[in-house]
């Protein structure tokens, strides 16, 4: 087992995985060019190929982590015998090495999967999308191969034992997150090909978006689920209590989700009308490049971030690079074949349209604020005026305003129909919610006000309230029209994962505004037996322990709360020592709700029996987390339609038709 | 029309530009136009008091790091340990604490420890405009005169300190 696992055997199978890519993005092309069938048909078996490859070196790698196996570099450098086993595995994606053989894994997956779940698709598409992929796979296993080689040995001597996890990575989270997220990021290398060979056949049809939907959605939600459990991961390991920090890490994951979700809605305008069809491109080309952008950001550490654990400019290089040919190559083709995208049906005035267009407009202007503010430090370093970043001042300026004004618009498009559609109509449906919704939203904010006092009645309160209220009221009476002329079970799964989707947006804005408006903290100095009080709860420390788990010892707290002379909870926030590692790590104590989390974080000792501690009340906070969850099951309903298994039997036939147009060529 | 096409092309050129010479400016060692002149005047207050005012004379003296950080920089809490052995070690480090809230850097820094011999307060990040600060966390080093020797972009830690800091202070001591 061992021999057949080893490192080698694991650098063996990534060079042939990638010579099978570099076959995968050249023959089946040809093929395509050439008219020959067969040389076509190679891009599915190879692809399968590619995995199986892939697949063997990525369980050597973890084999290696499992069987403690220092004399490879990158498991001395990022593992210790200590570990417990869970920790093993997920340490292989921790640093640079291995997070990019994990990419380069999920990408032959997705590939696979289009190989296997495309033969609806014309053949000639099919294999040209898969030669795309192949390439772009071709790209990063090079990459892997020849400036991050995970399976270097160190010679003559090993260590006897490795330099452990980051301890910030040894969480449950932390074992999902990147995963998730790379599923999400490589996911739109799918839409991304289908876009270039659309662009080569100059073939821009209905049916085209219908193909290119499922698989948008399918990697926007790893995308969304990615990001809300990092921002959750942030929120109760980084022991500060937020959740969001604009760093710009961070914001290379945000902005692939935001030109996603702007693609998924033009998708179905480009679909159902046959407009935006350029701009559909377009999106499509950006979603994938702002994640490859994103990679070269985390990679070369051109900006300083919280999660710069890996960073080496000659690697920036190659990405950028790869990223430049990739991209502007697309760019250019996309140029040169952009006239022939021109839309062809007419919209007017209130329509959906016009809505969808807005919205699109809004995500975009919204991408185009975090990419400026990531980059700004280089902007205004490469014009001399100094490396100046921007922080979250500037993107909360910008971010909140827009993200209500998409509120806004969120349910207008929904309500609304296609084609040409008089302002009259729409204005007669819009006055009743509109006046129902400011009513709740200051009916809300009072409520607050009376609970969490005056800062629940602040301008940020009132206008999230109004707005989610908005949401909620227009999505329902949509809901229940849709009921009356309908019923449950005949309306589509899509409607419901619409539905829900939406009203996740709604929850996680909920969330967020209410916990920016009303959230209090504070900083207190705590002995066994002081007590502090917070927002109607009295925080009691009653004891405080010392003890050693595996790999760390710990300090722990006990803090018991109290609302009116009733025990609430009982909290145990605490601060880690890793025995491998310097650094300490704290350990939050949270007692989470719905309405609202009391959160506790242990800080250090101020002289022998006094501790720092830190302590929130955050009204409303979970609904972030559990509108992000909303959001993603909103997604998977509507991946699951049927509308997407459809269409089988007419594709059989375009398939022989380009066969025959391609040998013409 | 078809030069519109071209726009996300040209937009794309300009990053991708912009990108590069980035990367050839490497990261984290820039080198600042203030090397070798001296520390900027300024007149800020102390973080610990908001009467008390300071200004570049009160910096010289003696080879003193001047370390930009704020409670927002998560980057900053980690490199806060090493920064706390350095002071230890006698090392004078002068904080100045970028773009903050007073009350929530004091909180700061009674729970983490505090290592720096004194603290100015640069709520606006006027003084931070001025040394061309890129962002939490940055390391200058300023000599016996006020005079700016090095600068670091980004965390300080035994590698970067061995690296790029230890020889002045060897020297110094000969």
């Amino acid at each position: 087992m061992n021999v057949f696992l080893s490192p080698e055997m694991g650098h063996i199978a990534l060079i042939i995985g990638s010579c099978l890519a570099f076959v995968q993005a050249l023959l089946p092309l040809a093929g395509s060019y050439t008219g020959t069938v067969r040389w076509m048909q190679m891009g599915r078996s190879l692809a399968c190929g590619n995995l199986f490859f892939v697949f063997l070196a990525f369980l050597c790698l973890s084999n290696a982590f499992l069987s403690d196996d220092f004399t490879v570099r990158y498991v001395a450098q990022n593992s210790n015998t200590l570990l417990p086993i869970y920790f093993k595995f997920s340490a292989v994606w921790s640093a640079h090495e291995g997070s990019l053989l994990l990419w380069v894994l999920i990408l032959s997956m997705w590939t696979a999967a289009v190989a296997l779940f495309g033969s609806r698709l014309p053949l000639q598409f099919l294999s040209r999308t898969l030669a795309i992929l192949g390439l772009i796979s071709v790209g990063f296993g090079f990459f892997l191969l020849f400036t991050s080689n995970p399976f270097e040995r160190t010679f003559p001597l090993p260590p006897i034992d490795g330099q452990d996890l980051n301890p910030l990575l040894q969480d449950i989270a932390l074992i999902l997150h990147p995963p998730l997220l790379y599923f999400g990021y490589v996911g739109l290398a799918v839409p991304f090909a289908f876009a270039i060979s659309a662009l080569l056949e100059s073939r821009f049809d209905s049916a085209w978006a219908n193909w290119s939907r499922p698989w948008t959605i399918a990697s926007w939600c790893f995308l969304t689920i990615g990001i809300f459990l990092g921002s959750w991961w942030a929120y109760y390991e980084l022991g500060w209590g937020g959740w969001w920090f604009w760093d710009p890490v961070e914001n290379a994951s945000l902005m692939p989700w935001l030109v996603t979700t702007a693609l998924i809605h033009s998708l179905i305008a480009s679909e159902q009308r046959g407009v935006f069809r350029s701009w559909t491109i377009l999106l499509a080309i950006f979603a994938f490049s702002l994640s490859l952008l994103g990679t070269f950001l985390v990679r070369s550490g051109v900006l300083t971030s919280v999660h710069a654990f890996a960073s080496d400019p000659e690697r920036g290089i190659y990405i950028l690079l790869f990223l430049s040919i990739v991209v502007g190559s697309t760019l250019a083709l996309f140029a040169i074949r952009g006239p022939v995208l021109m839309s062809t049906s007419s919209y007017s005035g209130t329509s959906r349209e016009t809505f969808l267009l807005i919205n699109n407009l809004i995500l975009t202007v919204a991408v185009a604020v975090v990419l400026l503010g990531t980059l700004y430090p280089l902007i205004s370093d490469a014009f001399g005026l100094g490396k100046i970043s921007v922080g979250p001042p500037y993107f909360n300026f910008f971010f909140v305003p827009l993200t209500f004004v998409l509120l806004i618009f969120i349910p207008l498009a929904m309500r609304s129909s296609w084609g040409n559609v008089s302002t009259k109509a729409v204005s007669s449906w819009l006055m009743q919610p509109l006046l129902l919704s400011l009513l709740l939203g200051l009916i809300g904010s009072t409520t607050l006000a009376y609970w969490v006092g005056e800062k629940g009645n602040s301008l940020l309160a009132i206008v999230t309230m109004t707005c989610v209220s908005w949401v909620f009221v227009m999505i329902l009476k949509d809901f229940r029209d849709k009921i009356k002329s309908s019923s449950f079970t005949l309306l589509p799964v899509r409607y419901y994962g619409m539905v829900l989707a939406h009203l996740g947006v709604a929850i996680t804005v909920l969330g967020a505004g209410l916990y920016a408006a009303s959230g209090i903290q504070r900083d207190v100095k705590m002995g066994i037996g002081d007590y502090a009080v917070l927002g109607g709860y009295t925080f009691y420390f009653s004891d405080i322990k010392r003890d050693r788990r595996s790999n760390f010892s710990f300090t722990q707290a006990e803090i018991i709360v109290s609302k009116e002379d009733r025990e609430i909870v009982t909290l145990n926030p605490e601060k880690r020592h890793y025995f491998s590692n310097p650094q300490t790590m704290t350990e939050a104590a949270i007692d989470p709700g719905l309405l609202r989390d009391l959160y506790v974080s242990l800080g250090e000792p101020l002289d022998d029996d006094h501790w720092a501690i830190r302590l929130h009340v955050k009204p409303f906070v979970r609904c972030i987390w559990l509108g992000g969850a909303m959001i993603s099951l909103g997604g998977l309903l509507a991946v699951l339609d049927k509308r997407y298994r459809r269409r089988k039997i007419c594709s059989q036939d375009r398939a022989n038709l380009s066969v025959q147009s391609a040998s013409e060529i | 029309m078809r030069i519109i096409l071209f726009a996300p092309l040209m937009v794309f050129f300009a990053i991708a530009i912009l990108l590069w010479s980035a990367l050839e400016r490497e990261p984290g060692k820039l080198p600042s136009a203030l090397i070798g002149k001296p520390f900027p005047e300024f007149s800020l207050t102390k973080l610990s008091a908001h009467n008390q005012y300071l200004s570049a004379e009160d910096l010289s003296g003696a080879l003193a790091l001047i370390n930009v950080w704020a409670t927002w920089c998560y980057a900053c809490k980690l490199e806060h340990p090493y920064l706390q052995k350095l002071a230890s070690n006698g090392i004078k480090i002068i904080g100045i604490n970028y773009k903050d809230n007073r009350k929530a850097a004091i909180a700061w820094l009674e729970r983490l420890g505090n290592p720096y011999s004194v603290i100015i307060f640069d709520e606006e990040g006027s003084l931070g405009l001025d040394i061309g600060v890129s962002g939490a966390p940055e390391t200058f080093l300023i000599d016996k005169q006020g005079i700016i020797l090095h600068r670091r972009v980004g965390i300080l830690d035994q590698k970067v300190w061995e690296k790029e800091f230890s020889h002045y202070y060897s020297d110094s001591w000969e």
